[in-house]
């Protein structure tokens, strides 16, 4: 496996067996169901599965959710942030997982980072580098959900919409719905511009989710079966 | 380099930074200058490496369990430095503030390096700061000021000594190893960064005279430079109004 830039420089000899499987897209795209079904299905194929994601450290999410309770808290400072918590998760837990021969199945992985950080005015290429040490996944899929399929299911889920997942910190606009739709459609243009850089696999996430699970399941078979 | 938010800026504000090894003297020197300032009427604010109040409490708690990877180390510091940055730094130099960094971002370009961290990685992470008016680097030989430290405070800590680098089991010879590669670190970056070098071998206030012939310059000067925007300016969002 490559890394993206300069990658880690005292890890040496690093022996990755596993695979590293990334499942991208907005909160209730469906992402964590499918990771679930997928886990499911490969553990009882045999294979030793382990998940992981964002703001999932132990050491450092709790930060993050401290951080963003308070509003003052700045663009760059929040995604310096989210790459401490996601280095701590690639550090300690998908690389040594990969080398103990698992799937890691990634529930969204840099390329959200690299997303929210643009809408932001954050440069682009800033947070390329930034990921510079992160791993290259073997598979990348975005649930591509329209953004008002999208704020029916968020309604359905959750009945309210989150003020980071509405860019509400933006400013786009007072109205939280109008705010949402805006922030989602920016962030759906920026994996779209990443579609061909990093390699996603989109995949229409409008449909039933048995649907999208099936092609997943097949697409990740399909892998497997031709890996080594 | 990076080359987003480097040059100075034009507004009357002014960016100053200390930097140098532990026990360098460092610290005093800084002090000594916000004082003078302060007494000159100019309106001064300082801020120390490390000090953010939403990210130190993390950084200590992995610092207190040993979890901390260098990666983790660079970007938490990191952290701690955007907050500090887009919080006070850079709005109070645009409201015309002498901005006095105890230790800035070469700090970091030292310690990651000599932890093992890709050097061009470090650089471009902190390519969003400004580059100071003057970073006044106070030069002193290791032992100097591995003493005074050692003198002063018996005990070491675990990420201070450099433990994480496994470069010896004693804290103190592994301190002693891990200084001597930052002040390598530095003195790489006198000519490369244009720092400021200030022989720290000297008396306190002999130095303090230097530092402030410096500054005098400074004060006199009219900021002349354009200001260059943070970022391209089709990448600004008008939000947070």
């Amino acid at each position: 496996m490559e890394f993206y830039g300069h990658g880690i420089p005292y890890l040496k000899d690093l022996e990755l067996k596993g695979h590293l499987i990334v499942i991208e897209g907005p909160d209730a795209s469906g992402r964590s169901t499918h990771a679930q079904a997928i886990q499911k299905r490969l553990e009882a194929d045999g294979h030793a599965v382990i998940t992981t994601g964002l703001k999932r450290s132990e050491l450092i999410s709790y930060g993050i959710m401290q951080a963003k309770a308070n509003l003052g808290i700045g663009r760059r400072t929040l995604g310096l942030f989210y790459a401490a918590d996601f280095a701590d998760q690639l550090e300690n837990k998908i690389i040594p997982s990969l080398e103990a021969g698992y799937i890691v199945l990634a529930d969204r992985y840099i390329y959200t980072l690299i997303a929210r950080n643009d809408v932001r005015g954050i440069p682009r290429r800033w947070s390329r580098d930034l990921f510079g040490f992160a791993l290259k996944p073997d598979l990348i899929f975005y649930l591509d959900v329209s953004p008002l399929e999208l704020v029916h299911r968020v309604f359905q889920k959750f009945s309210s919409l989150d003020y980071y997942e509405s860019g509400m910190d933006l400013g786009l606009s007072d109205d939280m719905y109008k705010s949402f739709m805006n922030y989602q459609t920016r962030i759906a243009k920026e994996f779209q511009k990443m579609k061909a850089t990093f390699g996603l696999e989109f995949l229409d996430g409008d449909r039933p989710i048995e649907e999208v699970d099936a092609e997943l399941q097949e697409k990740i078979d399909w892998y497997l079966s031709n890996s080594k | 380099m990076g080359s987003d938010g480097k040059g100075e800026t034009s507004w009357e504000g002014r960016l100053i930074a200390v930097e140098g090894v532990d026990g360098s003297g460092k610290s005093t020197q800084l002090h000594l200058l916000d004082q003078w300032l302060r007494h000159l009427n100019v309106k001064v604010f300082k801020t120390e490496w490390n000090s953010s109040e939403t990210v130190k409490e993390i950084t200590s708690r992995g610092k207190k369990k040993g979890l901390l990877t260098p990666t983790t180390f660079s970007l938490l510091h990191a952290t701690d430095f955007a907050d500090r940055y887009e919080r006070n730094i850079l709005p109070l130099l645009e409201a015309g503030y002498y901005v006095l960094a105890d230790r800035y971002i070469y700090t970091a370009f030292a310690r990651d390096i000599v932890r093992g961290c890709h050097p061009g990685w470090v650089r471009k992470i902190y390519s969003f700061a400004m580059k100071p008016a003057i970073t006044f680097y106070f030069r002193v030989p290791v032992e100097v000021a591995v003493n005074r430290i050692l003198l002063g405070r018996p005990k070491l800590k675990y990420y201070e000594s450099g433990m994480d680098l496994n470069l010896s089991n004693d804290p103190y010879e592994s301190y002693r190893i891990f200084q001597g590669r930052i002040v390598e670190q530095y003195e790489s970056m006198v000519d490369s960064e244009g720092l400021a070098v200030v022989d720290a071998d000297r008396g306190i206030e002999e130095q303090q005279r230097e530092v402030r012939e410096r500054v005098s310059l400074l004060l006199k000067s009219k900021p002349s430079q354009k200001a260059k925007p943070a970022e391209p300016a089709k990448r600004r969002v008008a939000a947070r109004e």
